[in-house]
């Protein structure tokens, strides 16, 4: 039983660890999708693996870390937080955009609409 | 009065949660703000079925551990159009039609689309919505018709008994 204990506790710095890169690896996807994306709708849709996993395994190795309870509980609040916010975020971006009549790129071949009145 | 007590009742959990220190006068301060809080909120009018939601947590919670293995299925492709080298893409809008009915189903449906990648609500007109999604393929009116059931189910579920008791 002790050296299951032992092994788990050798292991936690390493699980966390992990982890925590993952995520760190997911939110740079993101980042490099919201640069690649043609325009801002898709780019939205880039952010929210940002929003979704990388925060998730970023916190969840956190909590696998966190030296105390408390610590767990506040990433916790921290994880219900950012899920409750941020879609009402993405939707208040999208809607906006799409009320101030912003054209999107549509279809496989990516036609750029003409957006020349909401460029100039 | 059981939607002031479920308030007051998260309210505290998250003070004691957060603070950590447990003397008596932070615990009177933390009596102090939760009253306040309530007090705030009952003049708003937000205390009622949808503003504090807690009788129907069973549900939402069970609804909430399937939308969360939905958002990680659904990140894989977004994750791969990101990295592939050619941009394999087919942006388009779907308009969507829901069942929900009050304001707090809606906004889970509305949100739980938009926190899964691949799709973003941009409106909401009466029961219907419109929405940007990345593949066009995947996104059939079809393909929402669980999660909006199921949100349904989560928090508009037997709402008629509980308006009529």
């Amino acid at each position: 039983m002790s050296e299951l204990l032992g092994i788990l506790i050798f292991l936690k710095p390493w699980v966390g660890g992990i982890l925590c890169v993952i995520g760190a690896l997911l939110a740079l996807i993101g980042s490099i999708g919201v640069l690649r994306f043609p325009d801002f709708f898709t780019r939205l849709h880039a952010a929210s693996i940002t929003d979704t996993s990388a925060v998730t395994l970023s916190l969840l190795g956190m909590a696998i870390l966190a030296p105390s309870w408390l610590v767990v509980f506040k990433l916790a609040a921290i994880w219900l937080f950012i899920f409750l916010t941020s879609p009402t975020g993405s939707h208040a971006l999208a809607n906006a955009a799409h009320t101030a009549g912003l054209q999107p790129v549509l279809g496989r071949d990516l036609k750029r609409p003409d957006n020349s009145e909401e460029g100039a | 009065m059981g939607y002031f007590a479920g308030l007051i009742f998260v309210l505290a959990a998250l003070w004691l949660g957060l603070s950590g220190i447990y003397k008596p006068l932070l615990l009177i301060l933390a009596g102090i703000s939760i009253l306040i809080s309530v007090v705030l909120a009952s003049r708003l009018e937000t205390v009622d079925r949808e503003g504090s939601p807690y009788g129907r947590s069973i549900p939402i919670l069970s609804y909430w551990a399937w939308l969360m293995i939905e958002i990680f299925k659904a990140n894989w492709p977004v994750i791969k159009a990101c990295v592939s080298a050619n941009l394999n893409i087919n942006p388009a809008f779907v308009r969507v039609k829901t069942r929900c009915e009050s304001d707090l189903a809606k906004t889970i449906f509305a949100n739980s689309i938009t926190l899964t990648p691949g799709t973003v609500t941009v409106e909401v007109e009466g029961g219907k919505l419109l929405i940007h999604a990345l593949f066009e393929e995947d996104a059939t009116p079809d393909s929402f018709d669980e999660m909006d059931l199921r949100s349904y189910r989560a928090a508009d579920g037997k709402r008629e008994e509980e308006l009529a008791a």
